[in-house]
């Protein structure tokens, strides 16, 4: 074969080599920048979700055999008081932290002022979000505390008695909402203010000139600007609701018998301290169907979004 | 000359072999607060100075840390030595083989004998798991001069028990500290009410799940425990305080008796005079039964220098060092051979447990860990709100069957 022959060969191979390879790795390309984001995804989200529903399915000690037993932990948890008392304030806490987002929003218009020091009294309030929840949740038990706490103080002062807020089982469950309130309100005011700076000042100036302000500008032409930071507000508000669990753990630890716990709690309770992998794996599937109400909802709000 | 060469690079190789295979006993230990810490670095120094050979590692956890985290390394890779606790909670681990047999040193260093009283609580099926160093005693600890103040004597029974606390309460003062928030305090009442209304038969069949919640008995203590409630003896808002926030109301003379262990007595301020009396008869025709819970050592069924660890517990059963260990830690020695610390206390307490009719270790180590966290809830509960009594026994019941099915 000559030279000549053989280069063309050649250059028709690669060719419809290269046609080939451009389609495989038209194909491939994606794939690969994805795979080590689907691995991680694979081997840290999905596995445990799907090892934790198996495991709700057996009873199990975390050390002795492991006992198939079908659905009788979601039978268990069906006759016990607890789960549903736990479910009850899951659902007070979903309600009662969306009001974060109403305060916040407050604040942060209160606080976007060109006044002298207004950094200053802003820094101020973000400091509850900087300290950790636990603190948060120290801090606010002895401030109820009915011996010496500062809350019977106050009381005082109206003529009221000593009023046992975490002992009490009716008022337990919003008094660790109220100190839940105070970090998180923080957030989402942190939430609005980056939103404020980033407003349209065209926009608010066409809209005075035609005439609104008040509470007509706040409505109509403010609020739908800050739309975005309003669904990240509220979507971090739902998760700090659901996952409320340093709260519970450290100013109460569930008490008084019990009546201030939430899912969380009761699944690390029920597994940590009671030694039942199985039925805490069964109130974690639980968790996670009300969380995947929630998700979904997500889903289907950034699919119209990027449809358009 | 080679020869002899030869020999001594064997003979070092060996020695070196020996000391770094043998030579590392791994301890995990829960005993972090500062007595049992002092009392325990004492004793670990004494001895690796008695046996050169051996090089002590110790791990400490906190105490409730300690409780989950055993489950893990015991099943994976355990220490040599573990503390833990007699009773239920050690029958626990032995029933899943977790735990060496060591009757072998009951039996050489005669414990049997000279440990006798804590001996059924180390048994299972025949065969000891385990070697205990310490007890203490519960019982009512007062406030002296509240008493006399009022004139009042360490009641012995039941009916002088509530007279004694109606005059306090009429006097302005509370009659019985208490703080609920964590649970374990309520079970001290129960136990102590459900020994003396039901004896302690009765009692560990109800622990071991063969007694319903809802049989006549556990009314007859729920009952009595009723008496104290409704009159209004126990501190107000007990549910909002850990058992050490309970304390001052006694110490600074606003509330008189504490049921408690012996562990309460160090934080007893000097400028008052505290005083102990066991808890009172309810029934004349039921013994006197107490709770004494046991600390103990034990040696993993994985570990992997057991011959050293035999030498740990022997150690640590023989009179003289039970004695020091426990002059630190201010409780009892359970080697029936050594001294207690000479404290007023522990004196009263030696007495009375060494004239009990019998021993439980406490609800929460005597009962199933599930069944033990609803109980307590229960008690808290009824503590709270009394009239609740036929719904909290009947989930009592509930969670029973469902524990020991």
């Amino acid at each position: 074969m000559n030279q000549s022959l053989r280069n063309a060969n050649n250059k028709k191979a690669s060719t419809m080599q290269s046609n080939n390879t451009q389609n495989m790795s038209d194909k491939a390309t994606p794939w690969l920048f994805m795979a080590p984001a689907m691995i991680f995804f694979a081997v840290y989200v999905l596995y445990p979700i799907i090892q934790s529903i198996l495991m709700s399915f057996y009873q199990w000690d975390g050390i002795g055999e492991k006992v198939f037993i079908g659905f009788q932990n979601y039978v268990d948890l069906y006759y016990d008081p607890q789960f549903w008392t736990s479910l009850t304030n899951n659902f007070l806490w979903l309600i009662f932290y969306m009001l974060a987002v109403p305060f916040g929003l407050g604040i942060a218009l209160f606080l976007n002022q060109q006044v002298l020091g207004i950094r200053a009294v802003k820094s101020l309030f973000f400091f509850p979000f900087v300290i950790s929840q636990v603190i948060v949740g120290i801090v606010f038990a002895w401030f109820y505390d009915p011996g010496y706490g500062l809350l019977q103080d106050i009381l005082a002062l109206f003529g009221l008695g000593p009023m046992p807020v975490l002992a009490d089982e009716t008022l337990v469950t919003y008094g660790i909402i109220a100190a839940g309130l105070w970090p998180q309100v923080a957030y989402t005011m942190i939430l609005f203010l980056t939103g404020l700076n980033n407003l349209n000042p065209e926009q608010i100036e066409a809209a005075k000139m035609d005439g609104a302000k008040g509470w007509t500008m706040l409505w109509n032409v403010i609020l739908p600007q800050l739309r975005p930071a309003t669904f990240i507000a509220i979507v971090v508000t739902v998760i700090g609701a659901l996952r409320s669990f340093d709260l519970v753990a450290s100013m109460t630890a569930g008490g008084p018998y019990g009546s201030s716990s939430v899912l969380a709690f009761f699944m690390y309770e029920q597994a940590i301290f009671n030694y039942r992998m199985g039925y805490g794996a069964a109130i974690a599937t639980v968790l996670f169907l009300i969380m995947l109400i929630y998700i979904a909802f997500f889903l289907w709000r950034m699919l119209k979004d990027e449809r358009g | 000359m080679t020869l002899k060469k030869l020999l001594t690079a064997g003979a070092l190789t060996a020695a070196m072999a020996t000391q770094s295979f043998a030579g590392t006993l791994v301890i995990n230990s829960n005993q972090s607060d500062p007595a049992p810490k002092k009392a325990w670095a004492e004793m670990i120094a004494q001895f690796e100075a008695e046996n050169p050979d051996i090089t002590v590692k110790v791990n400490e956890y906190d105490h409730e840390g300690y409780k989950s985290a055993i489950r893990n390394w015991l099943v994976t890779s355990p220490p040599d030595i573990v503390y833990w606790f007699a009773g239920n909670r050690m029958k626990y681990f032995v029933d899943r083989g977790l735990f060496d047999d060591v009757s072998d040193v009951w039996e050489s260093e005669g414990l049997s004998d000279s440990m006798s009283s804590t001996k059924a609580s180390m048994t299972v099926d025949g065969k000891q798991y385990g070697v205990p160093y310490s007890y203490y005693q519960w019982g009512i600890y007062y406030n002296k001069n509240l008493f006399d103040e009022y004139g009042l004597s360490e009641p012995k029974t039941w009916d002088e028990f509530l007279a004694v606390c109606e005059t306090l309460k009429s006097n302005g003062v509370t009659p019985i500290t208490i703080g609920t928030k964590y649970l374990w305090t309520a079970a001290g009442w129960f136990d102590y009410l459900n020994m003396r209304t039901n004896g302690l038969k009765y009692h560990i069949n109800l622990m071991d799940g063969k007694i319903p919640y809802t049989d006549a008995g556990v009314r007859k203590t729920f009952a009595n425990w009723r008496q104290l409630i409704d009159g209004g003896y126990f501190l107000e808002n007990h549910a909002s305080y850990s058992w050490q926030e309970a304390q001052p109301p006694m110490f600074n003379g606003e509330a008189a008796m504490y049921l408690m262990g012996n562990f309460l007595t160090p934080n007893f301020p000097d400028n008052i005079e505290f005083d102990f009396f066991q808890f009172p008869v309810i029934d004349p025709s039921v013994g006197m039964f107490e709770d004494a819970p046991t600390d103990t050592v034990h040696i993993p069924a994985r570990a992997k220098n057991k011959t050293d660890a035999r030498r740990f517990l022997a150690f640590i059963s023989s009179p003289e060092n039970q004695t020091k260990v426990n002059q630190v830690l201010n409780q009892l020695p359970p080697n029936k051979n050594a001294k207690s610390a000479d404290n007023k206390f522990l004196n009263q307490g030696n007495v009375m447990l060494g004239a009990a009719d019998g021993t439980a270790q406490f609800y929460d180590r005597d009962t199933d860990p599930a069944m033990a966290s609803e109980g307590m809830k229960g008690f808290q509960e009824f503590m709270v709100n009394p009239d609740r009594l036929d719904k909290i026994l009947e989930n009592l019941e509930r969670v029973r069957q469902r524990v020991f099915r």
